[in-house]
C-alpha cells in the first residue's frame, strides 16, 4: 500500500470563505450561529442556524460569482457551488493543475453530500404541483444529484481519474477522504480531491431535522449559546452549511513535485452500529470499533493520540456515548488527550462535517494548537479528558483522530499524523 | 425594437450569460451563443413562461436563432 499525504486544503464555512479566515476565527472563539433569515421560521421549533456568510459586512464573505459563472449557478443547488469553491481552493493551495493527459487521468474526485439538493427538490415539487411538468427545468436533476459536485469539479479542472461520491449522512466527508486515500494507496490514482458539501438550511431541512428531534430548540433567542457539545444544557445540534475539500496525494508524487505536505493520512476505520436509524448504540461500540480499526490501520496505539476532533454534535444522547467509547479506547491514558468539538463554533455541516473537521485536524498538526469547544460551561459527565473549553490549547500535536457518525449507524474515523 | 424582441433578448442574455451585443437576430443559440441542447430546452420554457404560451416540441425544434424566437412569439401572441 502506498503512503498518502494531504497537500491542499479548501473550505467554505459558517465562519467565512477560505481555510485561513475560518481557522483564525475558530481559534478566536467566534460562533457562526444566528437567527435564520430568508425563509419563514415562525412555525418551526428551531429558528437558528449557521449559514455561510454572504456579505452584509461579514468577515471573509462567500461570493458565489468568484467560483462559478452565474449562468451555471442558476442550474444547481448551493451545495454544488460550495463544493466547487472548496475544491478549487484546495487545488490552488496544493499547486496542482494537471494539464497533460497523463496527469489528468491520474487525478480523481470524490466529494460527497449527506442530502444533496434538498432546497431545489422542495421548490421544484411545488412548481410541478402548481404549474405542471412542462415547467420543470431540464437542469432539475443534474443540479440536485450528489455526485454532481464531483462532476462539476472534474469538468472545471480537467480531472479525468476516478470520479465518485459518498452518501453516508453525517459521516460522508470522512468516508470520502478515507475512501479517496485508499484509491491512492491502491494505485488507482496519484492525486484525489476529496471532501463533502452541504446546503440543507431551508424550510424543509429544518422541519425534517426538527421533526426527528435532532435540533436545538431552547436557544432561539441566544443563537451563539445553542451549540454546546458535552455541556449539561445541550439540547440538539445547530445546522451549518458549507464544504470542505482536501487534495490527497501519494507521498512519492508529492515529494517528486516538491509539494508542501500538511500531514499523512495514516488510518481510516469504518463500522456499522446495526442498531437504530437515528440513535447511536448505547455503549458506543460502533464508534469504538471505527476508532480501533483506524488505529490498527495506522499501526498506532490509543496512547499515541494527542487530539481527537470529536463528532460531538451537541445532542443529548450522542455526546456522552462518544465519550464512553473514547474512555473505553484509552483507558487510563485518557488524561493525556485533548478532545474538542468544533461544531460548537460552526454547527453541524452534515455531509460536509467530516471533511471540514479533517481540515481542522490537519491544521492542529500544522500549528500545534487545538481548537476550543465553545459554550462548555458545565460538562454533563465527569471526565479526565481535556475537552478544551472556551479557549484553544497550545500543545504538542503529532497524531490526530477525527470522528464522524451518521444516521443509519454509519461510523468513520480518520487518523492524521505529522510527517517528520 | 418591438416589445416582444426586447423581452426575448432579455431572457436570452439572462439564461445564457452572454453580452447584449451578441444577442442579434441571426445569432444561433448553439453555434453563436454557447448554448447546449439542455440550455435550449430551458430557453423555450422561459419563453413559454414569459409570454404565457405553449410551444409544442415540433415548433420548438424550428427555433434555433434569436430571430426565430421573436418571429414565432410575435405571431403566437398576435393571434
Amino acid at each position: 500500500m502506498r503512503r498518502v499525504v494531504v497537500t491542499g486544503l479548501g473550505m467554505v464555512s459558517p465562519l467565512g470563505c477560505g481555510v485561513e479566515p475560518t481557522w483564525s476565527r475558530l481559534l478566536a472563539g467566534h460562533s457562526g450561529a444566528r437567527e435564520i433569515e430568508g425563509f419563514d421560521t415562525s412555525d418551526l421549533a428551531c429558528r437558528i442556524a449557521m449559514p455561510v456568510p454572504r456579505g452584509n459586512g461579514s468577515e471573509a464573505p462567500f461570493d458565489a460569482d468568484q467560483w462559478m459563472e452565474p449562468k451555471e449557478q442558476r442550474k444547481v443547488d448551493d451545495f454544488i457551488v460550495f463544493g466547487v469553491a472548496a475544491a478549487t481552493q484546495a487545488l490552488a493551495d496544493a499547486g496542482w493543475k494537471p494539464v497533460s493527459y497523463e496527469d489528468q487521468i491520474r487525478t480523481g474526485v470524490l466529494i460527497g453530500s449527506g442530502i444533496g439538493g434538498l432546497g431545489g427538490i422542495a421548490e421544484t415539487a411545488i412548481t410541478l404541483k402548481e404549474k405542471g411538468p412542462r415547467r420543470v427545468s431540464p437542469f432539475f436533476i443534474s443540479g440536485r444529484l450528489i455526485n454532481l459536485v464531483s462532476g462539476y469539479v472534474s469538468i472545471q479542472h480537467g480531472l479525468k481519474g476516478p470520479n465518485s461520491a459518498v452518501v453516508t449522512a453525517c459521516s460522508t466527508g470522512a468516508h470520502a477522504i478515507g475512501d479517496a486515500a485508499r484509491l491512492i494507496a491502491l494505485d488507482d490514482a496519484d492525486v484525489m480531491v476529496a471532501g463533502g458539501a452541504e446546503s440543507a438550511i431551508n424550510r424543509l431541512g429544518i422541519a425534517g431535522f426538527a421533526a426527528c428531534r435532532a435540533l436545538s430548540t431552547s436557544f432561539n433567542d441566544r443563537p451563539t449559546d445553542a451549540s454546546r457539545p458535552f455541556d449539561k444544557d445541550r439540547d440538539g445540534f445547530v445546522m451549518g452549511e458549507g464544504a470542505g475539500c482536501v487534495v490527497l496525494e501519494s507521498y512519492e508524487h508529492a515529494k517528486a513535485r516538491g509539494a508542501r505536505i500538511y500531514a499523512e493520512v495514516v488510518g481510516y476505520g469504518m463500522s456499522g452500529d446495526a442498531y437504530h436509524i437515528t440513535a447511536p448504540q448505547d455503549s458506543g461500540d460502533g464508534a469504538y470499533r471505527a476508532m480501533s480499526a483506524a488505529l490498527r490501520r495506522a499501526g498506532l496505539s490509543p496512547r499515541d493520540i494527542d487530539y481527537i476532533n470529536a463528532h460531538g454534535t451537541s445532542t443529548p444522547l450522542g455526546d456522552e456515548i462518544e465519550l464512553t467509547a473514547i474512555h473505553r479506547l484509552l483507558g487510563s491514558g485518557a488524561n493525556a488527550l485533548s478532545m474538542s468539538s468544533t461544531k460548537s463554533a460552526i454547527g453541524h455541516l452534515l455531509g460536509a462535517a467530516g471533511a471540514v473537521e479533517a481540515i481542522f485536524s490537519v491544521l492542529a498538526i500544522r500549528d500545534q494548537i487545538v481548537p476550543p469547544t465553545l459554550n462548555l460551561d458545565h460538562p454533563s459527565v465527569e471526565t479526565s479528558i481535556d475537552l478544551v473549553p472556551h479557549k484553544p490549547r497550545e500543545r504538542e500535536v503529532d497524531v490526530v483522530l477525527s470522528n464522524s457518525f451518521g444516521f443509519g449507524g454509519t461510523n468513520a474515523c480518520l487518523v492524521f499524523r505529522r510527517v517528520q | 425594437m418591438s416589445d416582444v424582441a426586447e423581452r426575448v433578448k432579455k431572457i436570452v442574455i439572462e439564461h445564457l450569460g452572454v453580452d447584449a451585443d451578441k444577442v442579434v437576430n441571426n445569432a444561433n443559440f448553439i453555434e453563436d451563443l454557447g448554448a447546449d441542447s439542455l440550455d435550449t430546452v430551458e430557453l423555450v420554457m422561459a419563453f413559454e413562461e414569459e409570454f404565457s404560451v405553449e410551444i409544442p416540441d415540433d415548433a420548438a425544434e424550428t427555433i434555433v436563432t434569436v430571430g426565430d424566437a421573436i418571429k414565432f412569439l410575435e405571431k403566437t401572441t398576435a393571434a
